[in-house]
């Protein structure tokens, strides 16, 4: 015998059953960002390297991320640079020094960190 | 200590609910969901609800209970998405405006229904020390152990673990890397590796090492701010995540630099 | 993850973060009005403290980045065991290569 009735799933993320919080969201945002720069670099030293070649390879380089995309991603990765490391301030913080946090307000501070970063970058380059 | 109060919990759990008022609640049962309704009542625990559907409605409905008042860490299930222990849960502080949605703990195995099975939990426990290591002599006498030292103080700190779960079910990383020993197993360690009576120090701090081991914490402190007992897993990692690399260093440094070690 | 890897992770975290705010300050000073590759050899040809500090910076990153895509990949896919560490001392060295590479080319050049 059995009271109540079947019912279909609650909406969950399949990525997690337990519901996000700002702990998780800063270390998914140190996690991407610390990708996106991996894959990034190798690209950048190849970039850099064809100096080699003289100043004019480079500067032929540099004329093809005059561009919205180029710019864009330039964008995101200046952005990313400066999140993945105040995040992990945050982290060694956390570790060594034993820092006792209001978590939500450190991980906003380090996000607003990150994104004014991007911006003045955007602003020097415009 | 410092897990935040969350804020739910700041509504008034000792408001009377309306007359008529019904819960809905919606269990986890195989691979479904069965949903039941109760009534609303005065301090109402989730523990109460689960209870009251058993008696009243279901008697096939599994779940694990003791002692009703937080000591013994065996009701623990995932309210609305989140692990805590139903007999200290108050529905008020709880549920949402569709009700309740329970389920067994994330990341161990169903027995039935909201009951897991707790062995890789305990498992996981021995795995990393988790016992008082008396050497081959332990010392006659007693061992005089100051109250304000910081070793006895970050004993303190983590020693009301009651083993619930809680924690093991909130971890990310256990979801992601099953070995990961998980914040119930590496805190208990933590508190060992401060006893300073205990002489398996060694050992433990290589059972707590490696990636199933403290250095596969990512710090996303959900440990910290689900433990029903205020703990704060996340620190007692942080404290592992030292005092094994202080030890790393020092092996690496008389095994390298040092003639005579 | 071994304590020595911890230990080499988080210790090449602290000279990263002392690294990337210079290197953040320099990007933010030299995009404005445009980049060009005559500006940013002008500041390093010849100039040997650039190089010593891209230099540390470059062995820094090559140490770190392969430590933390090691845990990505064992938790979020099923790749793990020796295949995969000797994957990330691949990355390691390629970072090292070109990395060093690009920093002596804008020395040089």
């Amino acid at each position: 015998m059995s009271a109540g009735t079947q019912t279909a799933l609650p909406r969950r993320g399949a990525f997690r059953a337990a519901r996000p919080r700002a702990g998780f969201a800063a270390a998914l945002l140190h996690r991407l960002s610390g990708v996106a720069l991996a894959l990034f670099l190798p690209m950048h030293f190849i970039a850099l390297g064809t100096a080699l070649q003289g100043a004019d390879r480079l500067e032929s380089f540099l004329g093809l991320t005059h561009n919205g995309f180029v710019r864009t991603a330039e964008w995101g990765l200046v952005s990313a640079l400066a999140l993945h490391m105040v995040l992990g301030l945050r982290v060694l913080a956390l570790e060594w020094f034993v820092t006792r946090e209001r978590t939500a307000l450190v991980v906003s501070v380090c996000v607003a960190a990150g994104l004014a970063v991007g911006l003045l970058f955007l602003l020097g380059a415009a | 200590m410092n897990a935040p109060i969350p804020a739910a919990a700041l509504t008034d759990p000792t408001v009377e609910p309306a007359p008529d008022a019904m819960l809905t609640v919606r269990i986890r049962r195989g691979d479904g969901f069965q949903a039941f309704t109760v009534a609303r009542r005065s301090a109402q625990t989730i523990l109460d609800v689960v209870t009251e559907i058993q008696r009243e409605q279901d008697p096939t409905l599994a779940y694990r209970f003791a002692c009703r008042v937080g000591m013994c860490g065996s009701c623990a299930m995932m309210v609305n998405g989140r692990p805590r222990w139903t007999c200290r849960t108050r529905v008020a502080a709880v549920a949402e405006e569709d009700g309740l949605t329970l389920e067994p703990l994330r990341n161990l195995p169903v027995v039935k229904d909201l009951a897991v099975d707790m062995e890789p939990f305990f498992e996981k426990w021995t795995a990393a020390h988790g016992a008082f290591e008396p050497g081959d002599a332990p010392p006659e006498d007693f061992a005089v152990v100051a109250p304000d030292s910081p070793e006895r103080r970050a004993v303190d700190a983590g020693i009301e673990c009651i083993n619930c779960g809680v924690c093991y079910a909130a971890c990310d990383v256990v979801a992601w890397n099953p070995d990961y020993l998980g914040p119930a197993a590496l805190n208990r360690a933590w508190t060992l590796v401060n006893d300073v009576r205990d002489q398996g120090q060694a050992a433990r701090l290589k059972a707590v090492s490696g990636d199933a081991g403290c250095q596969s914490c990512h710090t996303h402190m959900s440990c910290t701010e689900h433990c029903p007992k205020a703990l704060a897993p996340t620190f007692a990692i942080a404290g592992l995540k030292r005092a094994t690399a202080r030890s790393a260093l020092k092996r690496f440094g008389s095994r390298h630099f040092r003639r005579s070690a | 993850m071994s304590p020595l890897l911890y230990v080499a992770q988080r210790g090449t975290a602290v000279i990263l973060a002392v690294a990337v705010a210079v290197h953040l300050g320099t990007i933010l000073y030299a995009v404005r009005g445009g980049l060009t590759a005559g500006e940013i050899l002008g500041r390093t040809q010849g100039n040997l403290a650039f190089l010593v500090f891209y230099g540390v910076f470059v062995v820094a990153a090559a140490i770190h980045a392969p430590i933390g895509l090691r845990s990505i990949l064992r938790e979020w896919t099923s790749w793990r065991g020796r295949s995969l560490d000797g994957a990330m001392l691949g990355v390691a060295a390629l970072l090292l290569v070109l990395g060093l590479r690009a920093a002596l080319a804008v020395y040089v050049a």
